[in-house]
């Protein structure tokens, strides 16, 4: 993992002393909140409906197990007791007061933490491949990278008020866990056939309103070219994206109205008069921030182990959990060991400070120290002997972490909606709940297999509902507020967007819907179908028919 | 309105010139970008430098062949959330080489004025009022940056081996 130097300390440190100045000129009334508002979003510190917000970045989703329990005392000291990762990688803490969060940043400084850039129009928290270094089809990882990008976006002088808040996803392997299609900037680390390391790009891809696919914007650039091909897009961004009205501001409305071909030729000639010798960092820069992520010292391991073989063939729920949850490794006799923050009938990513302490504990103890969190608001322990793992899920037993639903109809991602939420215009976690409450029989959810279901609580799809297999809208109308539904997204390697299958549902009927979208698949499905194929296969009528027959 | 160059308030010689007026004879003069344009080569006749009013919407390539000419290049932040200009700035540093005055006009205010720097513009105009101490002190408040080839003394990761650098004036 990476870890500060003296200089990455005294910026965050100085970054906590010019917010806790920020945060003193507010109280003192020096600052309107009209005029604090813009400089708190810059550090994550939003308004919501009952109270401040704090967001603190999980820069691509690691965490050590030190992190992780100072994660847990903010969450007691300083809130409610729990907090909330969300599909960003982040953790979101509900309950701050105003006056406390310069300190709250002082304690994440203390780990080498902060809430740098997750609000506000700029580049925000750099996600990446929840895998990242241990998945065995990995070409390349992307941590470093993301590193590099985390550092170069840190307090850009240039891009810190951008037309909109700008998202960047990294992925190193060819399975996409990371949705860079559905990102400001989605980056694909290639190698040619010289060995050499370069990227393929994508940008404006998105959600919100106006959910697009990211366009191709160059198939490959050369490794050490990176940041000044950023640099390349974020200036045209910066100078020509929408200012005029909010809901065009994105990059994605920019390619789509100039066209991904001239967009394309705006870049490459800013490129090409980008002086890369200057902006990008001395390669040695690169190799230091490498030599942190290099692979941990793994055991010399036989790939099949008998201890975790003999728990397989003799507790069947372990098999059930195991066969949900565990994920091959790169490395023989070491697996990836998913944990699912989505108990049946719970709120999606919500993790109590003793359930944080517990996966810290494991970490420390069965994981070479690592955590990583999930864009589905999961947790990872991504290096486990296959000789432990049984003794994991008895721990995770114990502090209910043991659900063996990742992948499944109950593992729905859900944003915090109308409990939390200023913008919300419906609930979306009490939606959530009675979704998986209803679908929650082990039984049940095998029957089903495979199946991503994702509810947004208004248009701005923090719920990432177009990606959902089963994608929900919350919305409101004359006071009520009614769900849409959409069938068919998909944030993987083959992305695609979520198609709106008719009219909106009341709070009462949705997770009826849910059910009949889902007994209707289950009868047109061909053997070892998943939902999103049939769909693909079989398209929206049959499901038309079956929800709106009933009607 | 105040100007602060170089970390002091200072006296502002220049004039905005911004009707149709024809040109005084005399004095340094802030042009809109159009009647820049129009000028054109009546304006070596002049005594007195010749500064532009770039609006943000602008390309600044189009004073490219200009630039020799100019003293003063003013842009603008209608709202200190509109980041345009510092774009504009970069280019007009990196890629055209601009070396003479770059002054930031608009919502100026010190929490973004070490951006400011950092991008080429060394020069202010702020709203009466603003309190010129609040001013000295901002560069203060971040003395460290990562991104590399951007000016205004902060320093880098890159450049030094010291996380401790002075710094510099605004």
């Amino acid at each position: 993992m990476y870890r500060y130097d003296e200089f990455d300390a005294r910026f965050v440190r100085q970054r906590v002393s010019q917010f806790r100045n920020q945060v003193e000129r507010r109280i003192e009334g020096e600052l309107s909140e009209e005029e604090f508002r813009p400089l708190r979003l810059m550090n994550g510190l939003y308004l919501q409906l009952h109270a401040y917000m704090l967001r603190v970045a999980i820069p691509y989703g690691t965490l050590n197990s030190a992190q992780m329990r100072q994660l847990a005392a903010i969450a007691e000291k300083y809130d409610k007791g729990y907090g909330h990762f969300t599909t960003r990688q982040n953790i979101q803490y509900n309950w701050p007061k105003l006056s406390d969060v310069p300190d709250i940043l002082d304690d994440l400084a203390d780990v080498e933490m902060h809430a740098i850039q997750t609000s506000g129009n700029c580049i925000r928290n750099v996600t990446a491949d929840h895998w990242a270094g241990v998945a065995a089809d990995e070409v390349a990882d992307p941590r470093p990278y993301a590193e590099l990008i985390r550092q170069w976006s840190s307090l850009h002088p240039e891009f810190s008020f951008l037309p909109r808040k700008f998202k960047i996803a990294v992925t190193g392997a060819a399975a996409d866990r990371a949705a860079i299609a559905f990102h400001d900037i989605g980056l694909r680390i290639k190698k040619n056939d010289a060995g050499e390391t370069g990227f393929e790009i994508l940008a404006g891809g998105g959600m919100g309103r106006t959910p697009l696919i990211a366009a191709p914007v160059r198939d490959w650039l050369p490794g050490e070219d990176l940041l000044a091909y950023l640099e390349a897009i974020m200036r045209v961004y910066n100078l020509h994206g929408r200012r005029d009205n909010k809901y065009k501001a994105r990059i994605k409305i920019l390619v789509r109205e100039l066209g991904a071909d001239e967009f394309t030729r705006q870049v490459e000639e800013e490129f090409a008069r980008i002086d890369a010798p200057q902006v990008v960092p001395p390669e040695q820069e690169l190799a230091r921030i490498s030599a942190y992520f290099a692979a941990p010292e793994y055991q010399d391991l036989p790939d099949d182990d008998p201890v975790h073989a003999k728990a397989i063939a003799e507790d069947a729920a372990f098999a059930a959990w195991a066969s949900a949850s565990v994920e091959r490794h790169r490395v023989p006799g070491y697996a990836i060991v998913n944990i699912s923050l989505k108990p049946v009938g719970g709120v999606p990513g919500d993790a109590t400070a003793e359930q944080m302490r517990a996966v810290a504990d494991l970490a420390e103890k069965y994981s070479l120290d690592e955590i990583r969190v999930t864009h589905e608001q999961n947790l990872v322990l991504p290096n486990v002997r296959k000789k432990d793992i049984h003794a994991v899920w008895q721990q995770l037993m114990e502090h209910a972490l043991a659900s063996a639903n990742i992948g499944k109809a109950t593992d729905i991602i859900s944003c915090p909606g109308l409990d939390y939420c200023g913008l919300a215009t419906a609930r979306s976690i009490p939606i959530a709940q009675e979704i998986s409450t209803r679908l929650g029989d082990d039984a049940r959810q095998n029957e089903i297999g495979g199946l991503k279901i994702k509810i947004s609580g208004c248009i701005n799809a923090c719920g990432h509902h177009h990606a959902g297999h089963i994608g929900i809208l919350g919305l409101e109308k004359a006071g009520e507020e009614f769900y849409q539904v959409t069938l068919g997204g998909s944030g993987d390697e083959n992305a695609s967007i979520g198609e709106i299958i008719g009219p909106g549902f009341s709070g009462e009927e949705i997770t009826d819907t849910v059910e009949t979208i889902i007994d209707t698949y289950i009868g047109l499905r061909d053997d070892g179908e998943t939902f999103l194929d049939a769909y693909r296969r079989i398209g929206p009528e049959p499901f038309k028919e079956a929800i709106y027959a009933t009607h | 309105m105040p100007l602060i160059r170089n970390g002091d308030v200072i006296a502002d010689s220049w004039v905005r010139h911004e009707d149709d007026a024809p040109l005084p004879a005399d004095g340094d003069l802030i042009l809109p970008l159009e009647r820049l344009l129009h000028e054109g080569t009546q304006l070596a006749g002049r005594r007195g430098l010749t500064g532009v009013q770039l609006a943000n919407t602008a390309d600044v390539e189009e004073i490219e062949s200009l630039l020799s000419c100019l003293a003063l290049v003013t842009l603008e932040f209608p709202a200190f959330t509109d980041g345009r200009a510092y774009s504009q700035a970069r280019q007009l540093r990196t890629k055209l080489g601009y070396s003479g005055e770059l002054r930031a006009t608009g919502n100026v205010l010190p929490d973004q004025a070490a951006f400011m720097r950092r991008v080429g513009f060394d020069s202010f105009e702020i709203a009466c009022g603003q309190d010129i101490e609040t001013w000295k002190n901002a560069p203060r408040a971040i003395s460290l940056a990562y991104q590399r080839g951007y000016e205004g003394g902060a320093v880098t990761r890159y450049e030094t081996n010291s996380a401790c650098g002075a710094s510099p004036a605004i």
